[in-house]
């Protein structure tokens, strides 16, 4: 059931960001922005923990996500810490993610020749 | 003055205005269907969450994780996939039919930056590839942070912060 949900939510999310690039014609990286923002604020209202309870992998794997997890971060550690939290707290939860993006990269643009 | 007028010779020569020409342009233009290009994007894009599910639920059956700690380790997944396809020049090849699909995920992230690493790659290991690889990534990385400190310090001046 979780897979079906996942489908339908992570496909709803991306037919967000299809609607972005056609209908406002934004650049891609305006359209990622914007949605990483809208994560973060909804994140920021509790919002994006029930979505990831109700749909798994189709709240995580979109972009929006990564919004959430820095927000997560931020207010984990504003908790924890108290003010300084919010600076020292951002990446936290991302971590996996972005560096994993780095060293990735990083490694293939050692081996690989580029195509086309 | 004189290189003013031929200027404007040249314009009368063509047989359309500029302006014509852009109308008559969008015309024949092949027009992208949006419902189909959303049909696209929902399809590949919800396909995608679907293997990003298997791989967690993976992690947690056989590794044994709960759901939450399952989720980072199924994101480096991900991208390993999506930086391995993007090497081959396939990530590329669905990105074209799917749109915001493949971009949306966080596959789409990793290609944005296994592409300029690659592309940037002749420049140089640090000027190229170290200089290049957050082009695209990086406003949302940017506004990500800000987005998340301006949450972070509303949340703290209500005094509503953590979980």
């Amino acid at each position: 059931m979780i897979f079906l949900w996942a489908f339908l939510v992570g496909g709803a999310i991306c037919v967000v960001g299809q609607i972005m690039f056609d209908v406002f014609k934004l650049t891609p990286a305006h359209t990622m922005a914007t949605l990483v923002v809208i994560g973060a604020i909804v994140d920021g209202f509790d919002l994006y923990e029930p979505l990831v309870k109700f749909a798994g992998a189709g709240a995580t794997v979109p972009i929006t996500s990564f919004g959430n997890a820095l927000v997560h971060g931020a207010l984990t550690e504003l908790h924890d810490q108290g003010w300084i939290g919010v600076i020292s707290g951002i990446f936290k939860v991302t971590s996996a993610g972005v560096s994993a993006a780095i060293i990735f990269s990083f490694l293939a643009a050692l081996v690989v020749r580029p195509k086309g | 003055m004189s290189t003013k007028s031929t200027g404007s010779q040249k314009y009368k020569k063509m047989t359309m205005s500029p302006k014509e020409y852009q109308s008559f342009a969008k015309t024949r233009e092949p027009s992208r269907s949006i419902f189909a290009n959303c049909i696209r994007a929902f399809i590949i894009g919800g396909l995608i969450c679907v293997l990003g599910q298997a791989i967690q639920e993976m992690f947690v059956h056989l590794m044994g994780m709960d759901r939450e700690a399952a989720s980072n380790p199924t994101v480096a997944v991900l991208i390993l996939l999506s930086v391995i396809l993007t090497c081959l020049g396939v990530y590329d090849k669905i990105a074209q039919w799917a749109g915001a699909g493949s971009a949306v995920p966080v596959t789409g992230f990793a290609n944005s930056m296994c592409s300029a690493a690659l592309e940037h790659r002749s420049e140089g290991l640090v000027l190229g590839v170290g200089s290049n690889m957050f082009k695209l990534a990086g406003s949302v990385i940017v506004f990500g942070v800000v987005a998340a400190f301006v949450v972070g310090i509303v949340h703290l001046i209500l005094g509503t912060g953590g979980q």
